[in-house]
């Protein structure tokens, strides 16, 4: 298996920005996935920034792939996105069908888990116009995950969201703006506050979920790093771990020397553990809701308590 | 001749069905009594047989009848999808709404003759989008998620030959439908996977000596004091704790009414109007048709001299969620 770093889903300052990719240059990390998912107003980084980056990383045997927004609303939307589409240079990760349209039947590209490939026949047909990797929708299970892989035609690599704060939704509402009563258009950019985005508890404090700007994130960390061996033998290609504001070098060594069976997966778990700003959940993988932690301890038992 | 403005209306039952056509819709819409669409409640939607007189009922008052088979296929019940497909062909549907492009692509090849619509759940929002559907799958119109501001929807027709279906009244998604795994991060189905959002099944109500606390899978999504308004816990509309502070941090318990845009909708040449609401009653579906059907042919008639009448926003704002209304994201600031 192939370890990938996803974009940054936060908004950054340009240095921190910056100063994480020349880390990442030495980071035992296959593929680098680049540029701005969430938010257009996000510019401290421009596209001509991040392809010089991709650049650098390239130059450090790293793999790159500019990924585009998510949500396209507007012209200006589809100008960076047609100028991502024609880079020339760099494989890119399609995150609307928009983007597809751009690239379909002209160079290979990566299908984002937010296509929505939920069976074999659009896999299938993705992979006809030019799709040479996809991301599994976040919320899938282990189980429709291997549905999908047993009848399939085309043979695609295959990546899964094994790391980070969980990317669940999109809105044209942004709030971080509303937490701080202004509207979207005079965002006053307060993303820059929150670089691992603002949490959201319950009225009885749990942590519920994570606000960053138009996306809603999981409180809690999906985090497949005890399950590396079930990805393996499910048929996953690439192990993608999403960006936090500390500790993502060491959190990338950890998946290296857990994939390459330099240590045990509960160790690497408890390891991990310190090195993370919540809990870990796991559901998904599972069948479960998403939330839901379950634990393979070392007798092969499984406990099921669910975070908090 | 003015451009007309269809009414799409909601069917989550056969009485639904028969409200919506005699009370003035122009089309309705259903889904089949599974997880192939995105109102997959028990108690809700139609068998064959029902479906059938549906259609039939329907078309012998000249009105149209929508299938929404707008869910992803799962792997292991691919065939469920297909052969709601065929039976759409079979039941002289006018039209299917679909999300899945495995599934587009099976409806075009198999049955060329049906009319395809682009479902909401497919979250195309620009018309890069709708045209791929179009030119993939001979798409004929798109329904457009609640995220665009008018402008950006005139926009986005100025890029594309399909039309567009816009929802003008009814339960208000805050995020891009089709992208929206809330609900089975909390619960463990989405709209996505299982057709549903906030499933009832996950619901519990308490009477605590703080007040009255909904929860969905054990997570408090709102507590109400006394003579506080009790809503449905759809997730996105509880009240957190954001840095201490607590409100509607997502949305608040409201409804989407567009009324006052319609001169404007008329305008750009939006195809139809879709009302929300296959898991509400036939009462709710003979109200909103009502007014809205009042409303569009005052509007054809003479979009200059339309104006909202008080009467009407009194009828929607009594099945309105909250009894609150809002214009959402058609109007910018709101975002």
């Amino acid at each position: 298996m192939k370890l990938a770093l996803g974009p940054i889903l936060y908004y950054w300052d340009r240095d921190t920005t910056l100063g994480f990719y020349e880390e990442m240059g030495d980071a035992p990390v296959d593929i680098v996935y680049l540029g701005e998912t969430v938010c257009s107003r996000r510019h401290l980084l421009r596209l001509q920034d991040y392809l010089d980056i991709a650049q650098r990383l390239a130059a450090a045997g790293k793999e790159v792939v500019i990924s585009t927004q998510t949500l396209i609303e507007s012209e200006n939307d589809l100008k960076t996105l047609r100028k991502i589409a024609d880079n020339g240079n760099f494989r890119v990760e399609a995150n609307d069908m928009g983007a597809v349209r751009r690239l379909a039947n002209k160079i290979p590209f990566v299908a984002g888990s937010t296509l929505n490939v939920f069976n074999p026949q659009t896999l299938d047909l993705l992979a006809g116009l030019g799709v040479s990797r996809w991301v599994m929708p976040v919320e899938m299970s282990r189980e429709a995950l291997m549905s999908i892989l047993r009848e399939r035609q085309a043979q695609p690599e295959t990546e899964v969201f094994s790391y980070g704060r969980l990317p669940l939704a999109f809105s044209a509402r942004c709030f971080t703006a509303r937490h701080h009563n202004l509207q979207k258009d005079d965002c006053q950019f307060k993303c820059l506050d929150y670089a691992d985005g603002l949490a959201l508890k319950t009225r009885e404090g749990q942590p519920f979920l994570t606000l960053n700007g138009i996306q809603t994130q999981s409180a809690l960390v999906y985090n497949l790093i005890a399950e590396l061996d079930t990805l393996q033998d499910a048929g996953v290609d690439v192990v993608r771990v999403s960006p936090q504001a500390h500790h993502t070098g060491e959190i990338l060594r950890l998946f290296r020397e857990c994939m390459e069976q330099r240590i045990a997966p509960a160790q690497a778990l408890s390891r991990i553990e310190g090195l993370m700003p919540a809990a870990s959940c796991n559901g998904y993988w599972h069948g479960k809701p998403g939330l839901d932690f379950i634990r393979e301890d070392t007798l092969g038992l499984t406990t099921k308590g669910k975070s908090k | 001749m003015q451009h007309k403005i269809e009414l799409v209306c909601p069917a989550g039952s056969l009485p639904a069905l028969k409200t919506a056509i005699d009370n003035g819709a122009d089309c309705v819409y259903m889904g089949f009594r599974d997880n192939t669409n995105a109102r997959n409640f028990a108690g809700l939607n139609f068998g064959l047989d029902n479906a059938k007189e549906g259609v039939r009922y329907a078309h012998a008052k000249g009105k149209k009848v929508l299938l929404a088979l707008n869910t992803f296929p799962q792997a292991d019940t691919w065939q469920r999808w297909t052969t709601a497909i065929d039976n759409a062909a079979e039941l002289g549907m006018d039209a299917v709404i679909l999300a899945d492009p495995g599934l587009m692509r099976y409806a075009a090849k198999t049955h060329p003759e049906l009319r395809l619509h682009l479902s909401v759940q497919g979250s195309a929002t620009n018309y890069e989008a709708i045209n791929f559907y179009h030119e993939m799958f001979g798409i004929r119109r798109a329904v457009v998620p609640r995220v665009l501001a008018l402008p950006q929807v005139e926009q986005l027709m100025d890029g594309t030959r399909v039309e567009i279906e816009l929802f003008g009244f009814g339960g208000l998604c805050v995020m891009v439908e089709g992208r929206c795994a809330l609900s089975s991060y909390a619960t463990g189905d989405s709209p996505n996977t299982r057709g549903v959002c906030s499933p009832p099944k996950a619901v519990r109500w308490e009477d605590t000596p703080k007040g009255l606390e909904s929860r969905l899978n054990g997570i408090l999504i709102d507590r109400y004091a006394a003579g506080e308004n009790a809503g449905y816990p759809t997730l996105c509309k509880g009240r957190f704790d954001v840095q201490g502070e607590t409100y509607y941090a997502i949305e608040e318990p409201t409804s989407l009414n567009t009324l006052e845009l319609l001169p404007e909708l008329l305008r750009m040449g939006i195809a139809a109007i879709k009302i929300e609401g296959r898991q509400r009653s036939p009462a709710y579906v003979e109200q909103v048709t009502k007014v809205w059907r009042q409303a569009i042919d005052n509007c054809c008639r003479d979009a200059g001299a339309f104006a909202v009448k008080p009467a009407w926003m009194a009828e929607l704002g009594k099945v309105s969620e909250g009894q609150q209304q809002t214009l959402g994201a058609y109007y910018r600031p709101w975002k």
